[in-house]
C-alpha cells in the first residue's frame, strides 16, 4: 500500500475542452520507462492561448478544467506526467474513459462537477492565485482566493473511494482478486 | 427486457461485482505492446509479483517503434522480449513477423466472438468487429490484466448507429466513421460502447469493419461492436475449424452474442449513406470533419497510408488502384507502411507495392511510428501530412504539424495532385 495521496493545494486552471492525452504527454516522451523522466514535459504541447507550461505548472496541485478532458491515447503516461509534477487531482465538467480510469487506478483523482460549478469556479476564481482544500470524508472542495471562498460537493463512486484509499487498482486487486 | 451484445458478453464474464454497476470481468485476451507494458512489466517486477495469469493469454508484439530507433526504444523493446520469454509467451511477434497490433492480432486469429480483450492501447476497440468487447486501458489495468486476468468495468450503456443505404464508388469505411464523428463529436459516445449495425454494416469486409471500430475511441467510445455474421465465420474458419463441424455451426456458436431485438440502447442514430461524400478532417480535432471537396486544393507535403485504421490488404488495394499509372507530385513524400508481414506480403504478390513504388511512394516496413509521430515520417513543424490514421491532434505526427485524416482512396488521390484531392478524378 503506498497510502493516500494529497489533494489539496494551488489550482491551475486550463480554460478549454478536449485536452487529449497527446497535448498533456507528447508521444515523443513515451519512449521513457521512468515516470520522473516525464516532469519536464507535462502540457508540453497543450494549444491554449497565454498558457506556458514552464511558467504556469511550478507549484500547482490541481487542474480545473472544461469537459472531455484526457481524451485521445489511453497512455498512462498522461496521470503520471501530472502525477511527479505533483498534480493528484483533476476537476472538470467530464472525462475521456480511460484518463479517468487512470487517475483513480493511480490513487489519484478526476473529478466531476455539473457545468454550473466549473462556469463559476472560471469566473470567479480563474484570474486569481486559487487554493484548494479537498475534504474527502465530507467530501467537499472548498476553493479560496482573495478573501473569496465557494464550497463544492461532490460525488465519486464507493469503488473509486476504495482506489483512493488502496493507493491504486493493483494493491486493490491484489488483495482482492 | 432483451440484452445488447455487450451486455451479454459482461454477464458470461462477470466474476465480481465489488459495488454497484462494477464489474469484473474474465479477460479471454491480453494484448501488449512496447510502448505502454514495459513500466507494468518493471512494476510487476518491484513488487516482487513478476507472474503472468497465463502465458498462452497473452499476446505481445513489437510494433510501435521497430526496428528500434534508438537506445530508448530499444530498451523498450528488449523487456518486453526478456519478459516474453521468461514467461513462455510463445505469441510474441519479433521484428520480422511483427506488425501493427490491432491488425496483426486479428488476422492471427486471437479475437473471436464474445471475448473479452484489454490491451494498454486506446484503439483496441477495433476488435469489437468480431462481436468482442475490447477496450483500451491504462498501464495499471493491463498489469492486474497481466499478473490477475481481469478487469473491471462499470455496466456497459450503448447506442446503437444504424448505417443504410449503398456506399458511392469511392466512398468506404473511413468516410462513414469520419461522417458519424463529425455528427456526434469527440465526445457523443463517451462510457458508451458503439453498436453498428444496419445493411451497410452487415455488406461490409472484416476489414471495413474494424476500420469503423477502430475509430469508435475518437467519440469517447468504450469499444464498438459488430454483430458476428458469416463474414465473420468466414474470415475466422482457418482458426476455428477444428473447433466446429461447419460454418452453420460456428455462426449458431456466435449467435448467444447477438443483440436481442428488444435490447434497450441508450440512444439510436440512423444513418442513410447513399448520398455520402469522401469525408476529410480540417482541424485539431477528429470531429472536425468535412467533405473532401470543401478542402480541395489544399496543399500537403507528406501521405501516410497505413496505421491500424486503414494499413490492410483492402486500403493498400484501394489506393495502388488509385495511383497506378500517375507519378505522385513533386512536392510531397509518399509513405506506405503495410500493416502486417502478411499485408507486406500480400501486396508484394499482388503487384501492389511495385504500383506504389512506380508511383514514387517509399514503402516501409510495418509498425506504428509515423501516426504518432515517434518514427517512420515524422513531420517538421508547419507542414501539413495527408493520412489515413486516426487521430489529427496537435502534434501528434510531429510537434507543430497539422494531420488531415482521410481514407486511403482519398490520400492516394492527393498524393498524385500534391494537394487535397477527391479520388474520383482518378477514376475510369
Amino acid at each position: 500500500m503506498s497510502g493516500m495521496k494529497n489533494f489539496d493545494g494551488k489550482v491551475l486552471f486550463l480554460d478549454r475542452s478536449d485536452i487529449n492525452t497527446d497535448e498533456i504527454i507528447p508521444a515523443g516522451y513515451l519512449t521513457e520507462i521512468q515516470k520522473q523522466a516525464l516532469k519536464p514535459y507535462l502540457l508540453e504541447d497543450l494549444k491554449l492561448s497565454g498558457f506556458d507550461p514552464r511558467r504556469d505548472i511550478d507549484g500547482k496541485s490541481v487542474i480545473v478544467t472544461r469537459s472531455n478532458f484526457g481524451c485521445g491515447s489511453s497512455r498512462e503516461h498522461a496521470p503520471w506526467a501530472l502525477e511527479v509534477n505533483g498534480i493528484h487531482l483533476v476537476i472538470a465538467e467530464s472525462f475521456a474513459r480511460i484518463f479517468r480510469q487512470n487517475m483513480f487506478n493511480c490513487g489519484m483523482m478526476a473529478v466531476e462537477l455539473p457545468k454550473t460549478d466549473i462556469d463559476r469556479l472560471f469566473f470567479e476564481f480563474s484570474t486569481k492565485p486559487t487554493t484548494l482544500e479537498t475534504d474527502l470524508n465530507t467530501m467537499h472542495f472548498r476553493f479560496r482566493a482573495d478573501g473569496r471562498e465557494a464550497v463544492f460537493p461532490f460525488v465519486i463512486s464507493r469503488f473509486d473511494r476504495e482506489l483512493v484509499a488502496a493507493g491504486g487498482w493493483v494493491a486493490y486487486a491484489d488483495a482482492h482478486y | 427486457m432483451g440484452k445488447t451484445a455487450v451486455e451479454k458478453i459482461f454477464d458470461a464474464h462477470q466474476i465480481d461485482n465489488p459495488f454497484e454497476d462494477i464489474c469484473v470481468l474474465r479477460l479471454d485476451a491480453v494484448f501488449c505492446h512496447e510502448i505502454t507494458t514495459p513500466v507494468a512489466i518493471n512494476d510487476l517486477v518491484s513488487r516482487g509479483l513478476d507472474r503472468v495469469f497465463d502465458p498462452g493469454r497473452i499476446k505481445a508484439v513489437i510494433d510501435h517503434v521497430s526496428p528500434a530507433k534508438d537506445s530508448k526504444t530499444a530498451l523498450q523493446g528488449k523487456i518486453l522480449r526478456d519478459w516474453a520469454r521468461r514467461h513462455g509467451i510463445s505469441d510474441f511477434f519479433d521484428i520480422g513477423a511483427n506488425g501493427v497490433c490491432h491488425a496483426l492480432f486479428p488476422e492471427k486469429g486471437f479475437v473471436r466472438p464474445g471475448y473479452v480483450i484489454i490491451m494498454g492501447d486506446s484503439h483496441t476497440c477495433t476488435h469489437g468487429a468480431f462481436g468482442a468487447f475490447a477496450a483500451g486501458v491504462g498501464t495499471t489495468d493491463l498489469e492486474v490484466g497481466i499478473l490477475k486476468g481481469v478487469c473491471a468495468f462499470k455496466y456497459p450503456k450503448s447506442m446503437r448507429i444504424r448505417i443504410s443505404g449503398e456506399l458511392a464508388s469511392g466512398v468506404y469505411a473511413k468516410d462513414v466513421i469520419l461522417s458519424i464523428l463529425g455528427r456526434i463529436g469527440v465526445n457523443g459516445a463517451t462510457n458508451r460502447v458503439i453498436a453498428f449495425e444496419g445493411p451497410v454494416v452487415d455488406a461490409m469486409s472484416m476489414e471495413a469493419r474494424m476500420t469503423l471500430c477502430n475509430m469508435a475511441v475518437e467519440a469517447g467510445a468504450t469499444s464498438g461492436i459488430c454483430a458476428p455474421d458469416r463474414t465473420t465465420v468466414d474470415y475466422l474458419w482457418p482458426f476455428i475449424k477444428d473447433d466446429y463441424t461447419s460454418r452453420e455451426q460456428a455462426l449458431a456458436a456466435f449467435s448467444a452474442y447477438l443483440p436481442d431485438p428488444d435490447a434497450e440502447y441508450e440512444e439510436t442514430l440512423s444513418m442513410e449513406v447513399t448520398d455520402l461524400e469522401p469525408q476529410i478532417t480540417y482541424g485539431y480535432k477528429p470531429d472536425n470533419v468535412r467533405p473532401v471537396r470543401e478542402m480541395a486544393g489544399t496543399p500537403v507535403d507528406q501521405v501516410y497510408i497505413g496505421s491500424c485504421t486503414n494499413g490492410r490488404i483492402e486500403d493498400l488495394r484501394v489506393a495502388a488502384a488509385v495511383l497506378k499509372g500517375h507519378r505522385i507530385s513533386k512536392n510531397v513524400r509518399g509513405i506506405v507502411s503495410p500493416a502486417t508481414p502478411k499485408v507486406f506480403s500480400q501486396a508484394l504478390a499482388e503487384g501492389l507495392l511495385q504500383v506504389f513504388m512506380e508511383a514514387g511512394f517509399c514503402v516501409t516496413n510495418p509498425t506504428c511510428g509515423a501516426c504518432l509521430g515517434m518514427s517512420n515520417g515524422v513531420l517538421a513543424e508547419g507542414e501539413v501530412c495527408a493520412s489515413t490514421t486516426n487521430r489529427n491532434f496537435y502534434g501528434r505526427m510531429g510537434k507543430g504539424g497539422m494531420v488531415h485524416l482521410m481514407s486511403p482512396a482519398t490520400a492516394a488521390a492527393t498524393a498524385i495532385a500534391g494537394r487535397i484531392t477527391n479520388s474520383i478524378l482518378y477514376k475510369g
